[in-house]
């Protein structure tokens, strides 16, 4: 899908809140210059070529006192990776898993981000990780200040 | 699951309200109205339970939530290896980047860990060269994924931003 000027600012705008008004996607089309009808088909359009994955409410984060994550990221030879990134993928404490490059100082090649009530819920989940995938060699990297937290703002001008 | 425990004082309506918003927003001309006529409400009345789930602090936000690869970026996490000394200046420097979505100190040698959006390689070729160039850098280390075997399903409910499930920390 070729994204057009028009596009992208139709596009900046979304990532925005729907204004709390009766009509608010009529309000969005003027404050873009297209009519609601035209905002609707280009919205349509997005998702269907997966540009936009949902039109939808985002709430804030909410589970209460899952407060402790990690990055945890693990030493696994190369032709266990494809078993163990899919054992690592069913574990409901991790929620994201990826394989990354490595490098002489850095020989880590799976990453799993875990979340729980408390450091010592990582450890576990950790352990129990490495008992199911028979892995040994990991770390756990508590983050210990956050300096930036925030979503992409595309095509903001 | 999360809605339940943080929002224990909801009521039934504003937990059945919440659990349509989520699911499918009306993409039609009055969407609030048209989530009224589904749960026997008013289109002012959904207005005003809206507007007090905004202000509660439980929506976030109404919109679209991107996918970044189809819109024309990348995404990478950078492990930064920084001088005790120096850290808090190279992580407000690396911060002042927009593309730079989470920027975290962490307990190692690499200390100071962010996830980059560029639009084009050269970009983010040209914005690692700077941080590289930060004083107190001793190395930097760019760990794109390779692959991807999960991407937070129930990110809602993590930490991480909305627009952030393919580029997490």
């Amino acid at each position: 899908m070729t994204l057009r000027e028009l596009d992208k600012r139709i596009i900046a705008r979304l990532q925005g809140d729907l204004p709390l008004v009766p009509e608010p996607f009529a309000a969005i089309a003027r404050e873009v210059g297209i009519s609601e009808e035209e905002l609707l088909t280009k919205i349509r359009g997005y998702l269907e070529a997966g540009v936009m994955r949902r039109f939808s409410t985002i709430l804030r984060h909410h589970r209460a006192g899952y407060t402790a994550n990690a990055m945890c990221c693990w030493l696994v030879p190369p032709e266990r990776v494809e078993e163990a990134g899919r054992v690592m993928a069913t574990f409901r404490e991790a929620s994201h898993v990826y394989q990354r490059p490595t490098y002489p100082d850095w020989p880590y090649n799976l990453f799993t981000m875990l979340h729980g009530k408390t450091k010592e819920d990582l450890y576990r989940a950790a352990a129990e990780i490495s008992a199911r995938t028979g892995i040994g060699e990991y770390r756990l990297l508590f983050s210990t200040e956050e300096f930036k937290k925030t979503s992409m703002e595309y095509f903001k001008q | 699951m999360g809605l339940e425990d943080a929002a224990g004082n909801l009521t039934p309506l504003d937990r059945e309200l919440l659990n349509l918003l989520q699911s499918d927003f009306p993409l039609t001309g009055r969407p609030f109205a048209a989530l009224g006529e589904r749960l026997g409400l008013g289109e002012e009345e959904v207005m005003s339970r809206v507007a007090a789930l905004k202000e509660s602090g439980i929506i976030r936000r109404i919109g679209g939530i991107f996918d970044s690869g189809k819109l024309g970026f990348t995404s990478t996490l950078v492990a930064l290896q920084v001088e005790e000394g120096k850290l808090r200046e190279v992580a407000a420097a690396v911060s002042a980047y927009a593309g730079v979505t989470h920027n975290y100190r962490r307990e190692h040698e690499f200390n100071l860990w962010f996830t980059l959006v560029t639009s084009s390689a050269e970009e983010r070729e040209r914005t690692l060269k700077e941080i590289e160039a930060l004083p107190g850098v001793r190395a930097l280390r760019n760990l794109p994924a390779l692959r991807l075997f999960k991407i937070g399903v129930n990110f809602d409910m993590w930490e991480n931003g909305e627009a952030n499930s393919d580029d997490a920390p």
